[in-house]
């Protein structure tokens, strides 16, 4: 048996929006031992240097910024029993469920949970994972760390700024810079559509006259010591078109071309990780492979929206509090498939009998699509089909398949998208 | 006819505004959609969202936000008012900032506690 | 005015210098960047090589095994990571079998241990291999490095030793008047008696500077890509293909950090500055990669990287004192496998120096040993004990590589003071991970200002010039 220094009953891993919800959630689902781990100086995550507004609207009904959805969300674990680490680092989970961490003000401790709730979050994917070619100038980096220079630390690191990717980081940090007096000369996007919301298109882009370039790449940057200018061209799939060469003199690249759930964690705790959304497998409940270790928000699969990870970490939270007071879930297991039109879906198993009226299953579409129909299958025999008008990858879709209709199926709900016949 | 994505909310509904027929809105999943789609070609606004200066808080800005839509042509005039504010902590949520933008009797208020 | 002044700190000025400081002599050393270990020497291949390649009975066999055996002691003595990894030569088909047999004589002329395996036996060891592979040469003696690591120690006990580092000084010209040599550099003038050129792909301009004309720049860049920690176990061993007259091909090997590297291709550039990766290569660098290891998942990228191979004319070094310009000693041309000989070739420095007639009395007190503080090495109770004797040991910083506040502050105070972002990451490796500084980046900023008692605005990412921020928010316009 593998020492420890402290026993909790729930221990999250991260305080950000996921770990507030399910913290929240745990306590008032009955765990009176909760610990919130958090590596920053504060609660909240990135909803802090997210300064814009836009949150908050399916969970509090208004309009929120990032900081004040962070800031009652805080407030709300003020108002639980719930202990909160900050400055405070995890660096192992064992299968045993031993949360090794490391802090300034604690010291290294090993505490022992008795259920585990994983809410790291993600990370932006970087130029040297898309292999931008060209010069190894300063002046490039992700659109949330310029984020966090601008709106937390005070600092800009441009003047001349092309954005690659029109992810909503990337599109809000258009805009960011624009009101704060860089010139952004070109958000540029892979895709033939954007991959953010169609509003930011509208208020960060089309607001200030920022030129999007879709099917567009960056096929060189130039600078020896800092970006002195950035060569686009447009794509053909994934192939830049020779002769399409655009120019751009500018200080700065931002990039914007995709979140990856950080799970290197949970991966050491045994939990198995799904190829396409990069999380863990997880159950209707949110738990993952490994029995009482949980996980909620953008470590499980990128969001859009902080409210549906909101609402997915109070069903996490709800369900570690109940495993550690000793609730067990048995029963079939049926296994959500994805067909044409479907990337992922989350859960990827479902167990009827954890079920109450219905369960929700949030998945993305493959491309943009106009009337469009979802039809859910199994055995090949359709049980519910929805309706929708437009579809797009940027926008995670969600879909709500009563029990009733669960208990009727087979081991496998398969999932397609195609489009309406009009 | 014109054509416009709502900006009301993220879900981003694709509106079709009748000019000729009272700015009439189609397209649109709830009520303020149809608004949205009137004003958008009428009077647009913008919430603006920004940071301050802040002396004594763990952080050297604090975010802010216009407590209400502000015209869209008084942007950047508003984020000029932002150049000269240093607030000292403690900063509370819904704090006033600025009184009053340009005239409209909107303030800038904090956006969280410091 | 020194006694020796070398020019260049990338391995091989390092190497000299460390080397020098054990005598009582006044050893300067001009750098042209701002930090040591800035050229070739952060972008290699990062082995030290076995000595089956160079033609036996040449210098640069003998320099090669003589370096890797220095090498394994110098990291030892200053706490460089180093870890022994055997290395395969590749047949793909049985003409590329006579390689594999020719290097295998090479092997044995040069007292390398080298051994003949079969296919089989080759994916006994390393099940990873291609199907495809018909033999390969295969030895124990070679090993991998932290090259920059390497070079940055033996240059801090060089410097705790005496010797003094001039960063940011680009050599001009090089005057001689009777036995004393006059350096001019875009910030002074530095005399000596003695000059070591040690400036890498830039050498063969230096020794123009005296008039030696011999020596035609052929520089060869290579281009490499870094995968994640997730890929770097699918081989524990460096797996190279038969060389051509390009080099040794592509390779692919596991670093120190826990990594995957494949590359490098190689091309001539004029500028030995060069560092730029192009979308033509380096996919063609994944083909090559995956010859070998078919498992290679190139969705775990994280970073690529280019390095500049100083070479020349010669197929061999070119050590020597000038024949025009007594005194004057050029360590040029040093391409692969010039990490591994570095030591090597100071021993041979020092040689030409006292052949030069320069006195040499070793010092009395002379410290030759450092430890580095490295968390992410340590187990659960060496990490308890750490912070709990010093608190900033708990706070991590760079997440991916479990780097804390106290690394930092540590690297910041050894004795060549780290100036940016990146000479902070050769030091602790933050940022080296799979965000690549996302996270850390502005905390290690942070760190960096306070500490050097400087402004966020003037740190720089790197070099000179390479500023990340352009001024703070809200400061309006002026009125």
């Amino acid at each position: 048996m593998m020492n420890y220094d402290k026993h909790y009953e729930v221990v999250i891993v991260g305080g950000g929006p996921a770990g507030l919800a399910a913290a929240y959630s745990a306590c008032r689902n009955g765990a009176r031992k909760v610990l919130i781990i958090e590596r920053d100086r504060e609660v909240g995550g990135i909803l802090n240097q997210c300064v814009h507004n836009g949150f908050g609207l399916h969970y509090f009904k208004e309009e929120l910024t990032g900081p004040e959805y962070a800031g009652r969300f805080a407030d709300m674990v003020k108002g639980t029993r719930a202990d909160i680490m900050v400055d405070t680092m995890v660096l192992e989970i064992t299968p045993e469920k031993i949360v090794k961490c490391a802090s300034q003000q604690y010291g290294y401790q090993a505490i022992k949970a008795d259920a585990i709730v994983l809410c790291m979050g993600c990370r932006e994917r970087t130029r040297g994972a898309i292999e931008i070619p060209g010069d190894r100038s300063s002046g490039i980096l992700t659109a949330g760390t310029a984020q966090r220079y601008v709106n937390i630390e005070g600092y800009m690191p441009g003047k001349k700024v092309v954005i690659l990717g029109s992810g909503d980081i990337g599109l809000i940090m258009a805009r960011r810079m624009t009101l704060e007096g860089a010139k952004v000369l070109a958000v540029v996007e892979l895709c033939p559509y954007s991959n953010g919301l169609n509003r930011n298109i509208v208020q960060c882009l089309n607001d200030y006259n920022i030129p999007l370039y879709l099917s567009h790449t960056i096929t060189n940057i130039i600078g020896k010591t800092r970006v002195e200018k950035v060569v686009i061209s447009e794509v053909d799939g994934f192939t830049p078109i020779p002769g399409t060469e655009i120019e751009f003199e500018c200080d700065t690249v931002l990039l914007s071309v995709g979140l990856i759930p950080e799970n290197e964690i949970s991966i050491r705790a045994g939990v198995d990780i799904d190829g396409r959304t990069r999380g863990a497998y997880v159950y209707e409940n949110m738990q993952t492979s490994v029995e009482g270790i949980f996980a909620s928000g953008n470590v499980v699969h990128v969001h859009d929206l902080v409210d549906f990870v909101t609402g997915e970490s109070i069903r996490a939270g709800a369900a570690a509090a109940e495993y550690a007071l000793g609730k067990r879930v048995g029963g079939r297991v049926i296994n959500v498939v994805t067909k044409p039109g479907v990337n992922y879906t989350v859960p990827q198993k479902i167990r009827p009998d954890n079920i109450e009226k219905n369960v929700e299953i949030f998945f993305r579409t493959n491309k943009v699509r106009g009337n469009s129909v979802i039809r859910v299958k199994s055995d090949g025999n359709e049980i519910a089909k929805f309706k929708r008008e437009h579809m797009a990858p940027g926008e995670m879709e969600k879909i709500s398949i009563p029990k009733v209709l669960l208990d009727r199926c087979g081991d496998s709900l398969e999932i397609s998208v195609e489009d309406a016949e009009s | 006819m014109k054509e416009l994505i709502c900006i009301v909310c993220p879900k981003g509904c694709h509106l079709k505004v009748d000019e000729e027929n009272g700015y009439s809105v189609t397209g649109n999943a709830c009520p303020r959609g149809a608004e949205y789609g009137k004003k958008e070609l009428t009077a647009p606004t913008r919430v603006i969202t920004s940071t301050v200066k802040v002396r004594g808080a763990i952080y050297s800005r604090c975010p802010v936000k216009t407590a209400a839509p502000i015209p869209k042509g008084l942007i950047f005039a508003a984020m000029e008012l932002l150049n000269d504010v240093e607030l000292q902590a403690p900063v509370r949520v819904g704090d006033i900032v600025i009184e009053d933008i340009c005239g409209t009797g909107i303030p800038f208020v904090a956006a969280r506690d410091l | 005015m020194y006694d020796v002044l070398i020019i260049g700190a990338g391995i091989v000025g390092s190497a000299v210098a460390y080397e020098l400081s054990k005598y009582q002599l006044s050893v300067g050393i001009l750098e042209k960047y701002n930090d040591v270990a800035n050229g070739a020497t952060k972008a290699n291949s990062a082995i030290l090589h076995a000595g089956f390649d160079p033609l036996p009975e040449t210098q640069m066999a003998r320099l090669n095994t003589l370096g890797l055996k220095l090498a394994k002691d110098i990291c030892e003595k200053l706490d460089v990571e180093y870890r022994p990894c055997p290395s395969f030569v590749l047949a793909f088909a049985e003409e590329e079998m006579e390689t594999v047999h020719k290097l295998y004589e090479r092997g044995i002329a040069n007292g390398v241990n080298v051994k003949i395996l079969t296919g089989d036996e080759v994916r006994e060891l390393e099940p990873e291999i291609s199907k495809e592979v018909v033999g390969a040469l295969y030895s124990e003696d070679s090993a991998i490095v932290d090259p920059w690591g390497y070079a940055i120690a033996m240059a801090e006990v060089a410097v705790t030793n005496g010797v003094v580092l001039h960063r940011e000084n680009k050599v001009r010209a090089i005057k001689k008047k009777g036995d004393i040599f006059r350096v001019s550099t875009n910030r002074d003038v530095y005399e000596a008696r003695y000059i070591i050129n040690a400036a890498g792909a830039s050498a063969p301009k230096i020794n123009s500077m005296v008039g030696d004309t011999t020596l035609v720049p052929r520089n060869l860049s290579g281009q490499y890509y870094v995968m994640d920690k997730s890929e770097g176990k699918r081989v524990n061993s460096v797996i190279f293909c038969c060389p051509n007259k390009n080099g040794k091909g592509v390779l692919v090997a596991p670093t120190v950090h826990g990594n995957l590297i494949v590359g490098p291709d190689a091309f001539e550039v004029t500028d030995s500055e060069s560092v730029a990766t192009d979308a033509v290569t380096l996919p063609e660098l994944k083909q090559k990669g995956l010859k070998s290891v078919p498992g290679i998942n190139f969705r775990e990228i994280i970073h690529e990287y280019a390095g500049v191979r100083p070479n020349t004319q010669f197929d061999e070094f070119y050590i020597k004192e000038l024949e025009t310009c007594p005194h004057f000693i050029a360590l040029a041309g040093i391409k692969s496998p010039g990490l591994t000989a570095a030591p090597a070739i100071a021993m041979e420095a020092i040689k030409l120096l006292k052949k030069a007639g320069l006195v040499m009395n070793k010092k009395v007190n002379y410290v030759n040993s450092r430890r580095v503080v490295r968390f992410r090495n340590m187990n659960d109770e060496q990490r308890r004990t750490l912070i709990a004797r010093n608190p900033l040991y708990g706070r991590i910083i760079c997440r991916c590589e479990s780097v804390t506040e106290g690394e930092i502050v540590d690297a910041i105070n050894r004795p060549i003071v780290p100036f940016s972002i990146d000479a902070v990451k050769r030091r602790c490796n933050t940022g080296m991970g799979r965000c690549q500084g996302g996270f850390c980046g502005p905390r290690v900023h942070e760190i960096l200002a306070r500490e050097l008692g400087m402004s966020p605005v003037d740190i720089l990412m790197d070099e000179n010039k390479t500023y990340i921020l352009t001024g703070r928010t809200k400061e309006g316009k002026k009125k």
